[in-house]
């Protein structure tokens, strides 16, 4: 089976979109707190979500929008609640980091690894009250480092639970590289535990689409788990405001804020040797030049572009899809706005 | 005078301390970023960055303790200690006991704690009463820079494991990279005797264990720590204009209790109100009850604490943490 590209497209600009909105009400401070988005891993989610049936469940992280969103959740409900309005999806309690629904089966954390133990409870009750349906567990690299997934991921693997636990890798663990923290190679970790590890390029919907939809119809199958490994990159870093990326926007502000201490103390009398401030002082240069030359930065790497530019080919049936997408979104923040909170 | 902010003062007195002693360590998620100025002056050996694996950190963090090094531990909330409870509970707080006193484990555990930013109830918390009801585990909220200094380098002087709570909203670092992101469309109540204040020229560790009066009172004592104690000196300012003299004592130590001190206090205006920002049951809040209770005093109590989950909404989660109006009716009732 190939993938429908124009549905796949829908789901990520939607998801997209939506986000790009969000974004806009955090900067406007309509929004409190943390706020992580996931553009940039618009094609991971809905390559494997798109697969998903009535029944199937899933554990998400602090960055679930996208999934929610594609999963088909109240798009007005979800905003709603990150405004932290009373009729929001989950009473204004929660907020966009600990996003529930019931219905949906689908539960969120912000607590890093979380989603393991999560996701195999879903999938246990799966095996034991809903044949045929699975679980699935979207995290990102630095849960990887999290012993409670380690452990969850044996669990699943011994129990031949029905999970897809999926890694959207990003690089990056908050600021710290992914390389710096993770030793090994994920791929092998999974398999260590007897789990099948696939890896796919997570900016490509299609291989996303294809290779997910293989490993869930083992996993329906009762095969156990699989590990799909995807990398990704976030535009927005960790989450919105993020310092890195405004050192990025704006050096001249952000700069001296950093620069100043920074040189101070090292010029501080009692410490480590010359040789090791230096040392210490280049890596934390280097953690800027990284910044600056941030792959987050690169349009190459939106998915959606790529796979907008394959779409094209028709013209008129995208200008379609996209004035239409643009005017659900432009009725969601109507409905969403324009009520004033019960 | 020399003034600091609350990060500041801790972070100052934390390199007054590495100067003095090479073995202390500091170690965390995200540390070489966030204590990047120590980091260019101590090396990347005595700073490092840690993997998303707090279980395997601080529990390590205990083992080098006890093998000779004086690690602090950064937890990025004090809410994920949740994670890695086991290190602290079963390890960290009972060595000492175990081996009949000849062994202990003098590790730092920073934490940024508290909630008045919206970040919801799984990112807000205050736990240090769930922490202070382990024997063998010193507990520190400071609500001052100077306090957050001083008991910083006390804290790497103690011979056991001491848990620092820094509350974000006496950190303006913490704030703008959880609650604000550099926007400046948000506002938060924030306490300007918290964040900054005055400090010393140079770092001398405060006693742990000794609260401290904020302000004298003859009709009610609050006990609070944190940034309650804050919230509590504005509600004693606006009761005064009505004739009601509240006095204030801030704990600044959770575990050890200054209870020679609480008790004084509460002995001469036989009123206590206990303002804690942890939860309200089985707690801090109780706890002082049972204190000037066991030590024969009679008094009328009342508490003004965190009853459930934090919520997300920020309006919502401004009635749930302890607030001025809460304190202020609290005494009125106490006055009655």
């Amino acid at each position: 089976m190939s993938p429908d590209l124009w549905s796949l497209y829908s789901l990520m600009l939607k998801s997209r979109l939506f986000e790009e909105a969000s974004a806009k009400l955090w900067q406007e401070g309509l929004i409190s707190g943390e706020m992580h988005l996931g553009t940039g891993e618009e094609a991971i989610i809905a390559g494997v979500v798109s697969h998903l049936k009535d029944g199937d469940a899933m554990a998400l992280d602090h960055r679930g929008t996208a999934a929610m969103l594609m999963r088909g959740i109240e798009p007005v409900s979800l905003l709603r609640e990150f405004l932290g309005y009373t009729d929001g999806l989950c009473c204004g309690m929660g907020g966009h980091m600990h996003l529930f629904s019931k219905e949906h089966l689908v539960a969120s954390s912000g607590i890093v690894g979380s989603e393991g133990p999560t996701v195999a409870g879903f999938a246990l009750a799966a095996q034991m009250l809903r044949p045929e349906t699975i679980a699935v567990a979207f995290f990102g690299d630095g849960a990887m480092n999290q012993g409670m997934l380690m452990e969850s991921m044996n669990l699943a693997s011994v129990w031949k639970l029905p999970v897809l636990f999926v890694c959207k890798n990003d690089g990056w663990g908050i600021t710290t590289k992914s390389e710096d923290a993770s030793g090994g190679d994920f791929n092998d970790r999974a398999r260590g535990f007897g789990i099948p590890a696939v890896e796919v390029d997570g900016l490509d919907v299609s291989k996303v689409w294809e290779v997910s939809g293989s490993a869930i119809e083992n996993i329906r199958a009762g095969q156990g788990p699989t590990f799909l490994h995807a990398k990704c990159v976030h535009f927005e870093g960790h989450f919105l405001g993020f310092q890195p990326i405004r050192v990025v926007r704006n050096p001249l502000k952000e700069m001296p804020k950093i620069a100043v201490p920074l040189t101070k103390s090292f010029l501080r009398i009692g410490g480590a040797s010359l040789g090791e401030r230096i040392a210490g002082m280049k890596s934390v240069m280097s953690s800027v030049i990284t910044a600056l030359r941030d792959p987050r930065r690169d349009t190459n790497n939106d998915p959606i572009t790529r796979v907008r530019a394959i779409l094209q080919s028709d013209p008129i049936r995208l200008k379609e899809l996209e004035d239409q997408l643009e005017k659900d979104i432009n009725n969601i923040l109507r409905k969403v706005l324009g009520k004033v909170q019960p | 005078m020399k003034t600091m902010s609350f990060i500041q003062a801790a972070d100052d007195a934390l390199a007054q301390a590495m100067a003095e002693n090479p073995n202390i360590i500091v170690f965390g998620e995200d540390i070489p970023l966030l204590r990047r100025d120590l980091l260019v002056r101590f090396g990347q050996k005595r700073v490092r960055g840690t993997p998303i694996s707090e279980s395997a950190f601080l529990g390590a963090g205990v083992a080098a303790a006890m093998a000779g090094l004086r690690p602090v531990v950064e937890m990025y909330m004090v809410d994920f200690l949740g994670v890695c409870m086991d290190a602290l509970l079963n390890h960290a707080s009972k060595i000492e006991a175990f081996s009949g006193g000849k062994w202990t484990t003098p590790v730092v555990v920073r934490a940024p704690c508290g909630g008045g930013y919206g970040d919801g109830g799984q990112h807000e918390q205050s736990l240090w009463g769930m922490l202070a009801h382990i024997p063998g585990l010193t507990v520190i909220v400071p609500s001052t820079p100077a306090d957050a200094g001083g008991l910083m380098l006390a804290a790497l002087k103690h011979n056991g494991p001491v848990i620092i709570l820094e509350h974000k909203l006496l950190s303006k670092t913490w704030l703008e990279i959880l609650g604000s992101g550099a926007r400046e469309t948000v506002q938060f109540d924030i306490p300007d005797d918290g964040t900054k204040g005055e400090v010393p020229q140079k770092w001398d560790p405060i006693h742990i264990g000794e609260a401290a009066l904020r302000r004298e009172g003859r009709d009610v004592t609050i006990v609070s720590l944190g940034v309650s104690v804050h919230r509590a000196l504005d509600a004693a300012k606006k009761l005064e204009a009505e004739g009601i003299s509240v006095g204030v004592l801030d704990l600044r130590t959770v575990s050890p209790l200054d209870k020679k001190t609480i008790c004084k206090e509460v002995k001469k205006t036989g009123r206590l109100l206990v303002v804690d920002e942890d939860y309200e049951t089985f707690g801090l809040s109780g706890e002082l009850s049972a204190v000037v209770l066991e030590a024969g005093i009679t008094c009328k109590y009342a508490r003004v604490c965190t009853q459930t989950t934090i919520p997300y909404n920020r309006k919502l989660e401004d009635q749930v943490l302890p607030n001025v109006e809460r304190i202020c009716a609290s005494v009125r009732q106490l006055m009655k």
